[in-house]
């Protein structure tokens, strides 16, 4: 069961590319979508390691990405889950 | 049962005009990591965000006062610090930061920052330092270290460069350290522990400039400095600064170096007047502000 879990503002990335080099277990990969200014964003690509440190959080230049720490129940843990790879958040 | 709230917003936000974003810093560059890092700073110091002003000069670190939901002003160029110290003389409770960059604050704006550090000003000054005059097209700096190719030294170039640390050390800075885009924690407590300062501190932030700087020397991109600057840098608190100068591709060293105590601006002005002046004299808190 993953830890924690990340939310990405996909209109405000660029792309450097710091999350996904500095996630300590590897959670993030750059897709092959596009956004509206043409970068392709990062997306969870292993989301069940997510340990929710906010590493990828602190790096980024954009701030457009954070990590979290799942909440202790199990069927709020699943509701989050399932909103947070790739949604945009305003 | 109690229900947890699971709407999790980013700790930044708070921090940011959102409307103004995306930002216009290009991607890789490491400014809006290093602002990252000072609204950390912010929360973690428990500041009162009504008590905090930033200032920024001209450039890209610039831009920063106008991303940060403080109260904020965009100087002219190099008189970022003119103005930080106006303010915080004429309101002594504000925690003045100026945040700019490299080339506003020790070219145009050098002889301003040594003053400041002479009459020790409380003032918090973070520079962020891509080596180069990034926003007018990679003109050389005077941080630009030598044999690096820029627009005005197409064949490298040679003139020897300040070292910002040494400089800030000499001028009279209570507080100086130096960390990169890469180190966010220690950056974050380092400008968290600049805030319980009084006096004039002082950050280097060294920050990639993929666009200009890398590209021109085939240094790769923000990514690959920040790779650099991982494998590069050694921390070293306490430091000699005149040790601490940086070259092209030599060894980055990082820490805080110097923490010390000096009798601020302030204090120097109001010990003088007092004994001068005797009951005559009003402090400035004592006055009420109509505004």
């Amino acid at each position: 069961m993953a830890k924690g879990s990340v939310e990405i503002v996909v209109e405000r990335c660029k792309a450097c590319g710091f999350c996904v080099e500095f996630c300590p277990t590897h959670v993030l990969a750059l897709s092959s979508a596009f956004n509206a200014k043409g970068y392709h964003t990062p997306y969870m690509v292993h989301p069940e390691k997510c340990s929710g440190c906010d590493l990828c959080g602190m790096y980024c230049p954009d701030l457009a990405i954070f990590g979290y720490k799942q909440p202790a129940s199990p069927k709020e843990r699943r509701g989050c889950r399932a909103t947070a790879a790739g949604r945009s958040r305003r | 049962m109690t229900t947890i709230g699971i709407t999790p917003t980013n700790p930044v936000e708070p921090f940011l005009r959102t409307d103004r974003m995306p930002h216009i810093w290009c991607p890789g560059c490491g400014i809006g990591t290093s602002v990252n890092s000072f609204a950390r700073a912010l929360t973690e110091a428990n500041m009162d965000l009504k008590n905090v002003a930033i200032v920024s000069g001209i450039g890209c670190t610039g831009r920063v006062a106008g991303y940060m939901k403080l109260d904020s002003f965009h100087t002219t160029h190099g008189r970022a610090i003119p103005f930080a110290t106006g303010l915080k003389l004429a309101n002594p409770k504000l925690n003045v930061v100026v945040y700019s960059g490299d080339g506003d604050l020790f070219a145009i704006g050098g002889n301003h920052l040594i003053h400041a550090a002479r009459r020790n000003v409380d003032i918090k000054v973070v520079c962020v330092n891509n080596l180069i005059y990034a926003m007018t097209g990679g003109q050389t700096a005077p941080t630009t270290p030598g044999d690096v190719v820029t627009s005005t030294n197409p064949y490298g170039t040679y003139d020897p460069s300040f070292n910002l640390p040494y400089l800030v050390e000499a001028a009279g800075a209570v507080y100086v350290a130096r960390w990169t885009a890469f180190h966010v924690r220690q950056l974050a407590r380092a400008m968290e522990e600049m805030f319980t300062k009084k006096g004039f501190s002082f950050i280097e932030v060294l920050s990639p400039c993929p666009t200009l700087y890398q590209r021109r020397n085939k240094m790769g991109d923000g990514l690959d400095t920040m790779k650099f600057y991982k494998e590069k840098s050694r921390i070293k608190n306490g430091a000699p600064t005149n040790e601490v100068a940086l070259s092209k591709s030599g060894e980055i060293i990082v820490g805080k170096f110097v923490d010390r105590e000096r009798a601020d601006y302030r204090d120097l002005m109001h010990d003088q007047l007092e004994e001068v002046l005797g009951d005559q004299y009003v402090e400035a808190e004592a006055c009420e502000c109509s505004i």
